[in-house]
């Protein structure tokens, strides 16, 4: 026992396979974010009643920002040079991304409300990582409403699109929404950190997630240059569907990139995932030195 | 390494803090929350931490827990640095914060318990046996399906205390467990939190600012005041350093002359009400008695001295002995 | 006089609440800001594919992406406002308490939402509307005129936008759960204010309808009067009809919950 402390002592964290290494953090992070989750989903469900009626409502606000498109076309043919069921595939791969992001870890927004309040010292002394005890409070399996709405959509693009489908097209619908998904989930994180230093802030966030998903329903024709210049380069939202969207409808990207780009996304993911967990480390570490 | 399991040395914390003082100006400050504390704690101790408001203790236990990292200094705790090791400190320590919660708000009791026991792996068996020792002293029983939300404060601190020895953790840090808290609560609490330590070995630092959680508890007390270690050593020496008093007030039929009895001292009249001040260490009922045999008594209360005003003392004694000297 | 000093007090006290969080204000102001871009950019779209929407040129349909953003907090449209605090305290039953003050409880609460509009408006409105006149060509009116006929629209949709609320939050006497309530609220006053899309590109008898109803009081009735497309009085009418009515209701569940709290002792 002694001799184990003093080799992690000399040592501490250094080796990624160790005990206290990277791997394991990552793992013990996983196991535990599943165990929280779980014990709120079983708590959760003791109101069946309940919950169906928030997952409707859920289902039913995410639903209207799409009605107001269809209003749209109940006047227009067209939007930016876009039909309908081309706006909806951009929609709905989206709207499932950020749906998937927001059940999974939506709740970190409620971070700068945790270091006002203190409670985030609690989840300090505990020995799992901060960030999935963070992650996985208060999950709401009502947020399904919103993904299952953004399936709807995506269902009926795929239904009314005409589009010449390749067997790459077809696995580009299932990868949008994978690595869209994490894309938003690394912006959650990094508005989360940015929460360790401005607490009142939570509202930041809100312009990057929600803006940044009604930004991507509609087509990138729409926006100023500057704007698409802003969402590819330095907030990568445009890989989200943006950018594969458009190849799998064979349509221009406003600006002028190569192809092979429309392919990158899993890679932006990771880049903004890693990022991401460097600013929350950041972040954590900031607080850790002040006290709030 | 068991006389050392806690282990301070000049250990620091300095916060930026910034002021308004206009419309948009802001002035940085320093403030030293811990100045060059250094002390060691043994397996096994019970020692209480007190000293007034702002005064650096949470800091400082912030700091044994690894929440927050020391501005300098060297800290271990069982050989470990908290703040670069806290995710492996914490399967070794249990905390319990008087002002919030370490349960889930919203979920009842036992569901809280249950995370623990997954969370910090503990073995079934060990689980079951804490629980139902924890649940059977902490009188917790009844209320283990009761939503976190729907318990009293003394309740929830009980709940809270249980959460955080689950996992049998060598120290357990308790940062103003009885704040709030009823006489009775009070009582339950200290009476755990000594068995706890006696038969279960389990060393224990609380901070506190009610001194009868001290003199209930602790042998050994520091006190703590703007960042700096005042006093370490035993009760009664604080009492002797500080030489606090408790205050007599008796109130008297009529007006008269100055109660003599001694050791205590009438240090105040006012008409028929008399107060007499009396060394904290002595007992109060044979004084008392002295008087109602000889005075015509009315009504009589005993005030206990209070953190500050025992600090109040030591300020004033180190005045005085640096003038002698 | 002395009522009236007390809830001039009780407005300046909501104005303060609100005013302390600077961090958070400029946070929304960021927010509403973001918004504006991305719908102005829409909306330029859609009035590029068919101009005069609507009955609004480009310029128009622009000016009001703007007005909604000024008035998304002033109007509450995004997130809760004082009803959450009200439903908690009639589930704490601190409600009780409320209820026997020397205060009238519908005045008091629109006295504080009234300072918070008021400082929403400020804090919160002017900012964004800036915003969006620097970058983009809007139809401003010249004359003060139009400005302060808004200003009246602005306080008379305020004003019904309290008292949709007050009548969402008493529900909290006899529902269990006031979240559901309060969702299909919020929901049905995001659509039907037209923050998503004005109520004039609505189509037909769903567009009638939406400005019938009282959420066209908070965004389409100020904007229209900005832009000059209403005729103020008769704008002014239907908000003050309203809001009259919708108050009344109020104080009908009101002295209703009160029976309730009295008979039952909460």
């Amino acid at each position: 026992m002694a001799d184990l402390d003093e080799r992690a002592v000399a040592r501490p964290a250094e080796d990624p396979f160790g005990e206290y290494g990277v791997y394991s953090r990552v793992r013990d992070g996983l196991r535990a974010y599943r165990m929280i989750a779980a014990m709120w989903i079983r708590s959760t469900m003791a109101y069946r009643a309940s919950f169906a009626m928030t997952t409707f409502g859920n289902f039913a606000a995410t639903s209207f920002d799409f009605v107001a498109i269809l209003l749209m076309f109940s006047q227009v043919d067209e939007l930016g040079g876009y039909a309908l069921p081309e706006i909806a595939l951009l929609y709905g791969t989206s709207a499932v991304a950020f749906g998937l992001a927001d059940l999974l870890i939506g709740s970190m927004d409620r971070l700068g409300h945790r270091v006002r309040d203190g409670t985030l010292d609690t989840l300090l002394v505990r020995p799992v990582p901060v960030l999935a005890q963070v992650a996985a409070d208060k999950f709401a399996l009502r947020r399904l409403g919103r993904v299952t709405q953004g399936l709807f959509v995506l269902g009926y693009a795929l239904a009314t699109l005409d589009v010449a489908w390749t067997p790459v097209k077809v696995l580009m619908i299932p990868l949008m929404v994978a690595s869209g998904g994490l894309i938003f989930c690394a912006v959650f994180v990094g508005g989360a950190a940015f929460q360790f230093v401005a607490q009142d802030a939570s509202e930041v966030q809100n312009a990057f997630t929600y803006g940044g998903v009604t930004l991507l329903q509609y087509p990138p024709s729409v926006f100023a240059k500057d704007l698409l210049r802003g969402v590819t380069f330095l907030l990568p939202l445009a890989f989200v569907n943006w950018l594969p969207g458009l190849y799998v409808l064979g349509r221009p990207y406003p600006l002028d990139l190569p192809t092979w780009v429309a392919f990158a996304p899993p890679l932006v993911a990771v880049a903004c995932c890693a990022l991401a967990g460097v600013a929350w480390r950041a972040g954590l570490r900031t607080y850790r030195s002040t006290g709030s | 390494m068991n006389d050392r399991f806690i282990e301070l040395d000049r250990i620091e914390k300095v916060f930026d803090v910034r002021k308004k003082t206009g419309f948009l100006r802001r002035e940085r400050r320093e403030v030293r929350a811990v100045d060059s504390i250094s002390f060691t704690v043994a397996r096994g101790e019970m020692v209480g931490y007190i000293g007034p408001n702002g005064a650096g203790k949470s800091t400082t236990i912030k700091m044994l827990t690894g929440i927050l990292t020391p501005s300098g200094g060297r800290l271990r705790v069982a050989g470990i640095d908290p703040s670069r090791e806290r995710t492996r400190l914490a399967r070794r320590i249990g905390v319990v914060f008087g002002q919030r919660t370490t349960l889930w708000w919203d979920l009842p009791l036992i569901d809280s318990y249950r995370l623990m026991h997954r969370m910090y792996r503990i073995p079934d068996a060990r689980y079951r046996e804490n629980l139902g020792r924890c649940v059977e002293l902490l009188e917790l029983g009844a209320l283990l399906d009761v939503p976190v939300r729907q318990l009293s404060l003394g309740q929830r601190m009980r709940g809270d205390i249980a959460a955080a020895l689950l996992h049998d953790p060598e120290v357990l840090y308790l940062d103003e467990p009885t704040i709030g808290l009823d006489v009775i609560s009070k009582a339950k609490v200290r009476e755990f939190l000594k068995d706890l330590n006696t038969e279960q070995g389990t060393t224990v630092l609380l901070t506190t600012h009610d001194l009868q959680d001290i003199e209930q508890l602790c042998r050994r007390v520091m006190v703590i005041d703007h960042g700096r270690l005042m006093y370490d050593g035993p009760l009664t020496g604080l009492h002797e350093v500080g030489e606090s008093e408790r205050t007599l007030v008796v109130d008297l039929e009529r007006e008269l002359p100055p109660i003599e009895a001694a050791p205590a001292r009438v240090v105040r009249v006012e008409g028929p009400r008399q107060w007499l001040a009396f060394p904290a260490s002595e007992s109060a009922a044979p004084l008392v008695a002295r008087i109602a045999s000889a005075y015509p008594l009315v009504d009589l209360s005993v005030r206990e001295p209070d953190i500050e005003a025992v600090i109040a003392q030591m300020y004033a004694q180190q005045a005085v002995s640096n003038a002698v000297s | 006089m002395g009522t009236g000093r007390l809830y001039a007090a009780v407005a300046a006290g909501g104005f303060r609440r609100y005013a302390t969080y600077r961090v958070a204000t400029a946070a929304g102001v960021f927010t509403n800001t973001v918004f504006g871009f991305i719908l102005a950019y829409t909306y330029i779209a859609l009035w590029h594919e068919k101009p005069h929407l609507g009955g609004y040129d480009q310029a128009q349909a622009l000016t009001y992406v703007w007005v909604g953003q000024a008035m998304f907090a002033v109007m509450v449209l995004g997130s809760a406002g004082f009803e959450a605090e009200l439903i908690e305290r009639i589930r704490t039953g601190d409600i009780a308490v409320d209820l026997y003050r020397p205060a009238d409880l519908q005045l008091w609460w629109l006295a504080a939402d009234m300072g918070r509009a008021l400082f929403q408006l400020l804090g919160r409105g002017v900012v964004p509307m800036a915003c969006g006149a620097l970058f983009f060509d809007l139809a401003l009116p010249d004359g003060p005129l139009p400005w302060l006929a808004c200003l009246v629209a602005v306080v008379l949709g305020a004003l019904v936008s309290f008292a949709i609320r007050y009548i969402v939050a008493l529900w909290a006497f006899w529902l269990l759960d006031g979240a559901g309530a309060m969702q299909i609220t919020w929901l049905t006053g995001v659509f039907f204010s037209g923050m998503l899309l004005p109520l004039n590109v609505f189509p037909g008898a769903l567009g009638d309808l939406a400005r019938l109803l009282p959420w066209s009081a908070l965004l389409q009735a100020p904007a229209d009067v900005l832009l000059g497309e209403a005729d103020p009085p008769g704008t002014f009418a239907f908000q003050l009809g309203w809001a009259v009515a919708l108050l009344a209701v109020g104080r009908l569940i009101q002295s209703a919950a009160t029976r309730k709290v009295v008979v039952q002792g909460g």
